[in-house]
């Protein structure tokens, strides 16, 4: 058996994966990081459009402070995230925006002077200021009240992965590429690192830390039709739930974004409406301002992906022989926009469809996007179950997007994340706790197990074809776990999705080779997929009510009163066939923005018992005289300054902002 | 719409080279297979398709099958492309892929660009370097000139996948020549002002025949580029610096 000990395990090499390990190291502690490939190809190169943070430079950014950012997000989430968490979020991501920028970051520039932009399908002059010439620029994103999305050209992810991967090269920062960690080592209570895969020799590896901390992304292929990476299989969501003790938080929330390329699924950047791109119907009618007059193309992600499933439903789809997508009309920002600030967009434009977006329309559909949902951890990215075990990024559930992600939180997320999950991991292992003594029965164990069980899969008695389960997956999926959800069809799934799971442990495969074996890969990856997908397909199903990106048919109202709630899925027995789930309450009394309508989308909701009086001591504090700012008043409201790293606590200068 | 434009139904022959080091049984070898070609297919498509129905131990490599990751490049027909965003229907009836070249082998059409690229990222300090890194960030950020800043994307588009170096004849000849992804590299950090080496410090990593002027202007690299980087002209004006800053330091040569 091969070990290889380190302080902190890092499992993952994307932007959050990067920038814990950065942070880690920076502190005096060894880290590895672990990627299934080069970590510059991890999925956050994929990101286009922006990354938000509530810097204010442009015009229309003006106004725009980490309360605005919060309320946006909040309102985003549909009230499920963790409203503390959000602010340290707020609070930290222009400082992130601007680390990023020292370290090498392109970001687009204010330019001075009078500019033209597109806005809500006419041709506006905007001016911008002396003052913020030079500084980070920012474009329109859904769902947010100012233009706070910084960006480089729409290669933003790309930028950013690239800067972040050389800073980690040059902090000497080992990864350990083509490797993939199949199951955590840990003893019920403590986690003491993964049993990891070398996808090119096959070996097994054991990988002793001090603190494992996964960072390993999205599930979103657990869908057939997705934006996501086809690495993007949820394996690091997946071990930790198979530990039986750690559990995922939310994981029904996923979200679908308004514009898949159709019928690849293939994202271009919601970028292109935030710069003032439209969507058409068959008859190249613009439709979004008939249901959502408020914020037309720009309202929040879930939004805007039902209204256009509506649309097609109400048979104003155009058709082609795939089937029937609407429109994205980006010819009225012109050549000269789209060759600089939508680059990507243009060239899979090309690709995919053989089409030129300057002069052509896009065929554009709903498709999977995003996993809100993920490892459950308290605010300092730990497991509440499982001590030693952190996480950060998309696979993670600390909880700031509750059930809707705004674009753009996300590559801000990640780096935050990182930072803040990055010192806390420094912090655990500077103190006895992280104290790695354990038996070394435990992790023979562990090994073994492992050994034995990819051995199983190839000593040929089983029968069922890896490939075959994963397609059913992703279809049954893509079909009854979508967009609109409803008791039925959700329990068809459930049922569906369990004999797959059933049968999955039947899986042949047919291929002896032990190294690079895409087959066994599939093979055990299909089985942890759907213990993943049945945690979405069944918290979905017993959520009896509709709340950001999840909608349910049956039960269309938001419902506080019953349901503002956390769903906690753990896995405790391995041969089960589905997760056992709980239920953790959001307090609203300790709320900074208790539940309300959100600006766009339904107006209706069921009401919590506690929200007319929270609102009312929200409303009375924010009367106070004694309370001098903004800054005393949101202290006054929800105290969180406590929660950051002492480092992060600062506040954020501002054009126009008083300092004080 | 061109995607509306049928191609289903033709029969398609991928020849491709088969080969697992790891394999001690193994030897490298063509093998032909053949399947429907699928309306707007592509190879990532086809590949797929081929590993799950005729061989599921063929390898390669995919990630986000939207060239913006640089995974997938391998010698398609002989040329350096990325397979992911190549159609089908505008290649002939017999498609033969080969492994990238110069990169080590893992199987089939799978290679390690990662090894390669974190080496030349490691020997070029593909990073910037200067005593702005550690700035308080609760303050303003510096400024930078608009156009500077979208200069510097333009050259920082590289996504690593390593056609260049396949197309390369200096790479094919001497294993340590950072190719023109490494001198693209120095190129963007010697645009950026954050970045204070001078070109003293430039010409330590790539003043020798391992770097600048180890380039044969054979031009492989910008006529292989998927991100169409301008390759030749920034190889061209690093040469130009390179030399100037050799006879500066060596004035008798
Ligand atoms: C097409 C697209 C565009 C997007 N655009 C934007 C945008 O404009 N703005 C925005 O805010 N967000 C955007 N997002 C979302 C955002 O890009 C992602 O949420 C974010 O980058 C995730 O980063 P991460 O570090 O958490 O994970 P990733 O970047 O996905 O990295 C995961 C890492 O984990 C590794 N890994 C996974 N499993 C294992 C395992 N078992 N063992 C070892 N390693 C493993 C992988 O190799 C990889 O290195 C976009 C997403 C998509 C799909």
């Amino acid at each position: 058996m091969d070990i290889i000990h380190t302080d902190v395990l890092v499992i993952g090499g994307g932007l959050a994966g990067l920038r814990v390990a950065i942070a880690t190291r920076r502190r005096g502690h060894e880290a590895i990081v672990l990627s299934l490939v080069p970590p510059k190809r991890s999925h956050s190169a994929a990101a286009q459009g922006g990354m938000q943070a509530s810097l204010a430079n442009c015009f229309k950014g003006q106004g725009d402070d980490e309360d605005v950012h919060f309320a946006d997000t909040v309102r985003g989430s549909d009230w499920g995230a963790d409203q503390r968490v959000v602010r340290m979020f707020v609070n930290t991501a222009p400082k992130a925006v601007r680390e990023m920028a020292a370290w090498g970051v392109p970001w687009n520039r204010v330019e001075r002077g009078v500019r033209t932009a597109i806005i809500n399908g006419k041709s506006v002059e905007l001016k911008e200021s002396d003052a913020a010439h030079g500084l980070i620029d920012a474009r329109d994103f859904g769902g947010t009240r100012k233009w706070r999305t910084s960006y480089v050209s729409d290669g933003t992810g790309h930028s950013m992965l690239y800067t972040m991967s050389d800073q980690a090269i040059a902090n000497q920062i080992p990864a350990h590429e083509r490797t993939e960690a199949i199951a955590l080592i840990h003893d019920g209570d403590r986690c003491y690192g993964a049993i990891v895969r070398h996808l090119v020799s096959g070996k097994l590896i054991a990988y002793v830390a001090k603190a494992t901390c996964i960072a390993s992304g999205g599930f979103g292929r657990i869908y057939r039709v997705s934006t996501n990476a086809v690495i993007n299989e949820g394996i690091g969501t997946a071990i930790a739930l198979e530990t039986g003790v750690a559990s995922l938080g939310n994981m029904e929330a996923v979200q679908f974004h308004p514009t898949g390329i159709f019928p690849a699924g293939i994202l271009v950047t919601e970028g292109c409406r935030g710069d003032g791109g439209l969507l058409l119907d068959r008859n190249e009618h613009r439709f979004m301002p008939d249901y959502e007059p408020e914020k037309a193309e720009l309202a929040s992600r879930d939004v805007v992906s039902r209204r256009m499933e509506q649309h097609i439903a109400a048979g104003h789809g155009a058709s082609s022989r795939f089937g029937e997508h609407l429109w994205l009309d980006i010819r009225l920002l012109g050549q000269q926009h789209i060759d600089t600030k939508l680059r990507e967009v243009k060239e899979i434009c090309q690709h995919f469809l053989g089409i030129d977006p300057a002069r052509q329309l896009i065929a554009v559909r709903p498709a999977q996007h995003y996993s809100m949902g993920g490892i459950r951890t308290d605010y300092r990215g730990e497991s509440p179950n499982l001590r030693g075990l952190f996480s950060a990024g998309e696979a993670a559930c600390w909880d700031m997007h509750g059930f809707n992600r705004l674009g753009g939180n996300s590559v801000a997320e990640t780096v935050v994340a990182g930072m803040l999950v990055g010192e806390y991991i420094a912090d655990y292992c500077d103190s006895s706790d992280s104290d790695c003594s354990f038996s070394s029965a435990l992790l023979e164990q562990s090994w073994k197990q492992q050994e034995r069980y990819l051995s199983g899969l190839c000593d040929g008695r089983g029968n069922e074809n890896a490939f075959e389960l994963m397609r059913e997956m992703q279809q049954t999926m893509t079909d009854k776990v979508g967009i609109f959800r409803h008791g039925e069809r959700l329990s068809q799934a459930v049922t569906d999705l369990q004999s797959l799971l059933a049968r999955s442990r039947r899986i042949g495969v047919r291929s002896q080779l032990r190294g690079a074996n895409p087959e066994l890969v599939t093979a055990y990856r299909v089985q942890k997929m759907l213990k993943l997908a049945l945690c979405v397909a069944l918290g979905a199903l017993r959520r009896e009510e509709s709340r950001g990106a999840h909608f349910r048919e049956d039960f269309p109202l938001r419902n506080d009163r019953d349901w503002l709630v956390r769903t906690l899925a753990t896995w405790p027995d391995a041969d089960s066939t589905q997760p056992s789930l709980d239920y953790e309450e959001l307090s609203v009394m300790a709320m900074e923005m208790p539940p309300g309508w959100r600006g766009y989308g339904e107006k209706n909701h069921i009401e919590h018992p506690q929200t007319a009086q929270r609102q009312a001591d929200v409303d009375a504090v924010l009367q106070r005289s004694d309370l001098s700012d903004r800054f005393a008043r949101q202290q006054a409201l929800m105290p969180y300054l406590d929660c950051l790293p002492p480092k992060y606590r600062g506040r954020n200068q501002r054009l126009g902002e008083q300092e004080s | 719409m061109s995607d509306l434009i049928a191609t289903a139904g033709r029969r398609i022959r991928l020849h491709i080279l088969r080969h697992n080091p790891q394999d001690p049984e193994s030897q490298p070898h063509m093998q032909t297979f053949e399947l429907e070609e699928a309306d707007g297919m592509t190879l990532f498509i086809a590949l797929n398709e081929v590993r799950e129905t005729q061989d599921p131990s063929l390898a390669f490599d995919f990630v986000c099958r939207a060239g913006i990751c640089g995974s997938c490049a391998m010698l398609i027909n002989g040329k350096p492309g990325l397979a992911c965003c190549a159609l089908t229907r505008e290649l002939p009836d017999d498609i033969t892929l080969m492994p990238l070249p110069v990169f080590k082998l893992i199987a089939d059409l799978s290679v390690d660009t990662g090894e390669w690229m974190r080496d030349m990222s490691e020997r070029l300090q593909t990073w910037v370097q200067g005593s702005e890194l550690e700035r308080d960030l609760d303050r303003f950020e510096q400024t930078m000139e608009p156009q500077l800043a979208r200069d510097i994307y333009e050259l920082e588009r590289c996504i690593e996948c390593g056609c260049c170096v396949a197309a390369c004849g200096t790479a094919h000849m001497r294993p340590g020549f950072v190719g023109a992804v490494g001198l693209n590299k120095l190129a963007r950090f010697r645009l950026d002002p954050r970045d204070e080496r001078d070109d003293a410090a430039f010409y330590q990593l790539v003043g020798n025949d391992d770097g600048v002027f180890g380039c044969m202007t054979l031009l492989g690299c910008e006529d292989m580029c998927p991100k169409q980087l301008p390759l030749a002209t920034q190889i061209a004006f690093l040469r130009r610096k390179m030399a100037r800053q050799g006879l500066k330091k060596n004035p008798e040569e």
